[in-house]
């Protein structure tokens, strides 16, 4: 037992997802008084945001912080523990969220939100902020449950057909992932006998040759992958992201996969790290094929939302490059490239949202046009979306593919520099038909449309632009000031590569007994 | 130099991006006269770098900078010498004069103030990419002006050919800026360095590393897509969709320059290897006649002129990889006169087009009685184009021609290419400068008047200047020309060539390029037709072929797509466990982790061989089983027999659950089934019933193979003694399940009991909720796609136009 109380900058570790499952409950049980909805959630994401800053921060000067649930002695209570790897991607998170909630105001309708929108929105962040702040295993099973059922319940708002449809092959495909990474778990509590995160990493590095790891490596590799959407097990992503709200897609594309790159970096790479080395030729094979993929679907496309969907399994390829070379430039890379994908995707989808409604049309590129001459402040930060996640200057998706490709030169690896570089070409040729088509191409004349104009709302200030310039803008700073960024995944990364100082803050006195 | 200077610089390089965010204000508040305001932008910058003149002459350099991203040893440096200065003095000169020439042609457009902003990011874009030193900051400013030119070229939006001219030239020239990106890493791999001016100082490194010509590759491609090197070529023409100040600007005067700038800047570092000295002028050459030929098929004003400029650019590249003091000479010179020419010369064009409403050279005539001014500065600006003196184009072209003058083929052959291209850029020069102003003007032509001066003012002081620096040739020279040349050869070097004529060969081939010139334009009608003959009988470009590359890849990428994601649950599935397996077993046999053989165990006793019997009974009969509903009461059996195996072997709690948790199963199984009203048995061919069969049974033989391997250490027990001694002292429970579940691990069920809540939530909402919309159409991949007749073969119209096929 732990006698004294933690201390109280200590508490932030767990207060996100406290504040996430208390509003959550809460706003449960307003449920039907949609009126104030707006107020709580609003309320509850910005303190979020404010909470994860203060989490970074505290993490960032004093290394990683460790709060055992229950003031038991880890490893045989539940620990969290969050490093700088987790508290920037709360963060960021965290942001992306409050931007999804204020879209979600107007995007989602009165019996959405009676339905729980909100609730789920606090749900799925605390399964996210859960998985990204805990120290131990089982738990991280627990908060991908609880992000999993929150999204279910995201994607089946609204029941249409489509979104039925969609939810089935969501909810079947991502169980069993889910199911298989309970499974690996319980292999690997046969073989370690603890569940804490530290105390694996230690006893990792110690265990003799004989232990059957690389087995339990590639479980995790496939369950994460098919969690992160890694071809070929990418299927139930295509089948879903462009069914449910398109706020819903806005928060799955921002996290969900992000999630699962997030625990393959955290068991393959800090945990196992020799079986990652033997599986890395895998890894790397995925990685392109996966890029491959994305992109080429992201071509095939014209319906914005589908298109998107395969946007994000690119990113997905190019992040497991950084899984499979390895190396404090190559995690470092895959991290910053994370923080990119949240903020970026989010805001495409956003961005999509808002063009749809403006034009009042589906969101088919050869549905949408005109916006460049009737929204041109849309327009302006749509543009920089497409060229951030092109992965063009000035944004930021160009410092983390640099990190990568120098890192995969370093490597000796070149040919995955110059996938990620091919695939920049492919993804820019992808957004610039949507930019070409959507945007620069006039308006047909009225009567061609499909869909009456009468429909079209323009976008709010609040609800809408503010949030596309709050991650616009966050990708803007990443791309022109990026040194906070690059310096944090570099040292985000040695720690996830040299787990000692994780180690130490879980177990400030040396080993288990 | 001070910091004081440094930092001016500094705002020097910011500044234009500053102008960007104005002009759109000020646009509004004062009309097309606030060209007049953001021209004071670029000027300051001019006047800024006049100083810095005396400092770069013969080699020597300022660099100075901060750290922009120390993390990746990346700084933000810059660097003036001869050649970065030239080019600043370029960029923010005819900058100034193109500012104000926008303000008049752009007079009255709704976006004159978008416009403006556009050419000044491209202006500092361009800016920051002559005076980079850092390999990233190049790169980024580089990337840069292919963006910025992709908005201007698309400036007319509403216009098919301008989106896909857009759109074409961001593919090519971004591509080609990705594989300098590739170049730039891979030399700061081998080298270590990774700046420009540390690259000039140590390139005996990279020059003997095996990726030596690698890296060179790959830099090239950067070069050559940006300098429209043929047969990359194709963007350029299709770029003078974009309104004129565009085309003078950025496609003639600075942006396709980049190329040759980074091959001149680079030039110390790959000069007399093998390599350059044949790809350079190979590439260049070609570029150079087949450049010229196409330009005098055209009879559009800017069309002409545009494919002079891809012949000009590969007269320069041709010349800097010819190598040799005179032929860096010829090149530098020649760059600085195309510069001052080709802008006029565009600013010409767009005048006439602004005033007489045509650039169609054949529909044009008689201007120069209205247009006096607009003709003289067109006039000055085709003597120089024609290399005649007294311009500097001639200068230039004497240069060019006294360094290829050598009895040898290889030399002999530029030499050739050098005065074809010479001579039909000079009919094509004076076709564009005296055909629209001579002659007897068509009454189609109306009333036209001259440009008012602040268009007339570009065209009339670059052609003047290309004039004055002729006269004025040792100032040129020791200003200009010989610090650039010596920054390029990496040496200090003195140009002294004037117009005074020196008798030899140079100037017979000078006389030869003339008579051929003059030709060319007395016959240019039947010549055009001959080209243009020519041209249809090939029926393929490599225009053409970048719209089947697009298309290609589209469909390409349609028929891959539809093929992975077919919408079918049961593929997915199928996929996933033969990962699943695959998961398993391989990595087993590899790493050789397959457990040893078991013994079979003494002490097992008749009931738990009978339980396990019920089990497998129970499994036999879930295979057999005729319809659904036997098989889920099957199940139920198989599930059953482990929960009594729980129990014997001493976990009561985990038993009552399994207990729970089957006979719901079994019940909800049961419910679902007939309320989906699926068929009652199973209707799988043989086939796949084997191969699900095969898969299933990999999966669970992989999943009880690695048990038994895992099983196979000693436990480690720590955690569960640990429960076992403390939760009755501690945590004050007598079942520890129970003190696991809200105590030990309460977090857990906390997160599982909102799993649950959540859970019904959802349920909740599926079934309350009645669906509003039905226009999301099932599928995977979008049913409009596939099932689009007008598909097959309208790739690439849909890939620009989209409904406008409709």
């Amino acid at each position: 037992m732990i006698m004294h109380a933690p201390p109280l900058a200590d508490w932030l570790v767990i207060a996100p997802i406290v504040l996430c499952i208390v509003v959550g409950a809460g706003l449960l049980c307003v449920r039907k008084t949609v009126a104030v909805h707006a107020a709580i959630a609003i309320a509850g994401l910005v303190l979020l945001v404010v909470l994860d800053a203060a989490l970074l921060w505290h993490v960032a000067n004093d290394g990683p912080v460790t709060m055992t649930m229950g003031r038991w002695l880890p490893p045989f209570g539940i620990s969290f523990t969050v490093d700088l790897l987790g508290a920037v991607l709360a963060l960021v998170s965290g942001i992306a969220a409050l931007a999804a909630g204020l879209f979600g105001l107007v995007d989602v309708d009165d019996s959405g939100k009676r339905y729980g929108f909100f609730p789920f929105l606090f749900l799925l962040m605390a399964g996210v902020s859960g998985s990204f702040l805990t120290g131990d295993i089982f738990n991280l099973y627990v908060w991908f449950e609880v992000l999993l059922i929150a999204s279910f319940g995201l994607l089946v708002l609204g029941s249409e057909q489509g979104q039925i449809d969609g939810a089935t092959k969501y909810a079947f495909l991502n169980l069993v992932a889910t199911t298989l990474f309970l499974i690996a778990t319980a292999y690997l509590y046969a073989i370690f006998g603890t569940l804490n995160v530290a105390d694996i990493a230690e006893k990792a590095r110690a265990m003799d040759d004989t232990a059957p790891l690389a087995t339990l490596g590639t479980l995790y590799l496939l369950a994460f992958g098919m969690k992160a959407a890694a071809f070929p097990v990418n299927f139930w992503l295509p089948a879903s992201y462009h069914t449910p709200r398109i706020v819903a897609s806005a928060l799955f594309a921002g996290m969900l996969t992000k999630v699962g790159v997030y625990a393959l970096v955290r068991t393959l790479v800090m945990l196992f790290p020799s079986e990652r080395a033997e599986l890395a030729p895998v890894i790397a094979v995925v990685a392109v094929l996966t890029m491959a993929v994305g992109a080429m679907g992201a071509l095939a496309q014209s319906d914005i939302r589908r298109l998107l969907g395969y946007v994000v399994i690119s990113g997905i390829g190019i992040m497991l490059v950084g899984v499979a070379v390895a190396g404090e430039g190559g995690i470092a890379g895959t991290v910053f490239y994370m923080a990119h994908s949240i903020v970026v995707m989010t805001a495409l989808y956003v961005a999509a949202g808002m063009a749809a409604r403006a034009v009042g049309a589906p969101l088919s590129i050869t549905d949408l046009a005109g916006l460049y001459r009737s929204h041109p402040m849309l327009s302006a930060l749509s543009l920089m979306l497409f060229l951030s996640v092109a992965g063009l200057p000035p944004f930021s998706g160009l410092w983390p593919k640099i990190m990568l490709v120098r890192s995969a030169i370093d490597a000796g690896s070149s040919w995955l520099g110059a996938a990620i570089l091919v695939n920049g070409l492919l993804t820019t040729i992808a957004v610039g038909r949507v930019w070409v088509l959507a945007y620069w191409q006039p308006a047909p004349t009225p009567g061609m449309r499909r869909e009456k104009p009468a429909l079209a709302i323009e976008p709010g200030f609040w609800t809408e632009y503010l949030p596309l310039i709050i991650l616009t803008g966050l990708s803007v700073v990443f791309g022109l000031f990026p040194e906070a960024m690059v310096s944090a995944s570099q040292q985000a990364a040695v720690g996830i590569l040299d787990p000692a100082s994780y180690i130490h803050s879980v177990f400030p006195a040396g080993a288990v007994p | 130099m001070n910091v004081g200077a440094a930092d001016m610089t500094l705002l020097a390089m910011a500044l234009p991006f500053v102008a960007a965010g104005l002009a759109p204000y000020l646009v509004r508040l004062m009309g097309h006269r606030a060209a007049w305001v953001l021209a004071l932008a670029p000027l300051s910058i001019f006047i800024h770098f006049i100083p810095y003149a005396g400092l770069v002459a013969n080699g020597r350099h300022v660099t100075a900078g901060f750290d922009w991203v120390p993390s990746l040893d990346t700084r933000f440096e810059w660097f003036v010498d001869g050649l970065s200065l030239t080019f600043a003095f370029l960029v923010t000169g005819i900058g100034t004069l193109i500012v104000l020439y926008s303000g008049g042609y752009m007079k009255g457009h709704p976006q004159q103030g978008r416009f403006l902003s556009f050419i000044l990011l491209f202006m500092g874009s361009m800016l920051g990419l002559v005076l980079s030193d850092d390999f990233l900051m190049l790169f980024v400013f580089w990337e840069l002006t292919s963006v910025t030119s992709f908005l201007l070229i698309g400036f007319d939006h509403e216009r098919e050919a301008s989106r896909r001219a857009a759109l074409q030239a961001l593919v090519v020239t971004g591509a080609g800026g990705l594989g300098l990106l590739a170049g730039l890493l891979l030399i700061w791999n081998v080298t270590g360095v990774h700046s420009l001016s540390g690259l000039l100082q140590s390139n005996e490194v990279l020059r003997q590393s095996p990726y030596f010509l690698v890296a060179l590759i790959l830099v090239l491609c950067g070069a050559f897509t940006k300098s429209a090197q043929f047969p990359l070529h194709f963007w350029l023409p299709n770029a003078m969709e974009a309104p004129t100040p565009v085309s003078a600007y950025l496609h003639s005067a600075t942006m396709v320059k980049a190329g040759v700038f980074l091959l001149m800047r680079l030039n110390p570092v790959f000069a007399d290897t093998p390599a350059w000295h044949t790809i350079l002028p190979i590439f260049g050459g070609m570029t150079l006649v087949f450049g010229a030929l196409l330009s005098v098929r055209q009879s559009d004003l800017k069309q002409m002129l545009a494919y002079t400029t891809m012949s000009s650019l590969g007269l320069m590249v041709m010349m800097t990889g010819f190598g040799g003091e005179h032929a860096v000479a010829g090149a530098v010179l020649y760059l600085v006169a195309h510069a001052l020419f080709k802008g006029a010369l565009f600013m010409v064009a767009g005048i006439v087009d602004h005033e007489a409403g045509t650039r169609e050279v054949t529909k044009l005539g008689g201007l120069l009685r209205a247009m006096p001014v607009t003709f003289a500065a067109a006039l000055a600006a085709a003597v120089s184009m024609g290399g005649l003196p007294p311009a500097v184009g001639f200068l230039a072209k004497e240069e060019i021609y006294s360094s290829l003058w050598h009895l040898d083929p290889w030399s002999l052959t530029f030499l050739a290419c050098a005065v074809i291209g010479n001579a039909l850029m000079m009919a094509v020069g004076f076709v564009v400068a005296l055909k629209p102003f001579l002659g007897k003007r068509p009454h189609a032509l109306g009333d036209v008047h001259e440009a008012p001066f602040i268009m007339w003012v570009g065209p009339a002081t670059l052609g003047a200047l290309g004039i004055v620096a002729a006269i004025a040739a040792p100032f040129t020279h020791e200003i200009v020309s010989s610090p650039m040349v010596s920054a390029v050869l990496g040496r200090a070097s003195e140009i002294d060539i004037t117009l005074v004529p020196h008798i030899g060969p140079p100037l017979a081939l000078s006389g030869l390029t003339i008579v051929v010139g003059i030709v060319t334009y007395l016959a240019i009608a039947p010549f055009r037709r001959a080209v243009g003959g020519v041209l249809r009988a090939i029926g393929w470009g490599p225009d053409r072929g970048f719209d089947q590359f697009v298309r290609g890849l589209v469909r390409f990428s349609h028929a891959v797509t539809d093929r992975l994601q077919p919408g079918s649950l049961e593929v997915y599935m199928t996929v996933t466990f033969v990962a699943i397996a695959a998961a398993l077993l391989v990595p087993m046999v590899v790493f050789g982790e397959l457990p040893s053989m078991p013994t079979w165990p003494t002490d097992v006793t008749f009931y738990e061989l009978t339980v396990m019997a019920i089990g497998i009974i129970g499994l036999v009969a879930v295979l057999i089983a005729h319809d659904r509903l036997t098989a889920i009461v099957s199940l139920g059996v198989q599930g059953f027999a482990v929960a009594l195996l729980f129990m014997l072997f001493g976990a009561p709690d985990l038993s009552f659950t399994q207990f729970m948790i089957e006979a719901l199963s079994v019940v909800i199984l049961a419910l679902v089934m007939t309320r989906l009203r699926l068929a009652p048995s199973d209707h799988r061919p043989t086939g796949e019933k084997l191969s699900d069969a095969a898969i299933a049974i990999a999966c669970g033989a992989g999943f009880m193979l690695y048990l038994m391997r895992v099983t196979e250490g000693s436990f480690d027990a720590t955690l569960s003694d640990f429960f076992a001694r403390y939760s009755k002292t501690i945590a004050h429970g007598h079942n520890i399940v129970n003190v696991i579940i809200v105590d030990f691990r309460g977090t857990d069920t906390l997160g599982e009991i909102s799993v649950v809540m959540v859970t019904g939530l959802a349920i909740l909402a599926l079934i309350r909720i009645r669906a509003t919309r039905t226009d999301v159409e099932l599928g995977d991949n979008d049913p409009r796609e596939q099932h689009d007749p007008r598909e097959e073969g309208s790739h690439g119209k849909r890939t620009y136009a989209g409904v406008e096929a409709e």
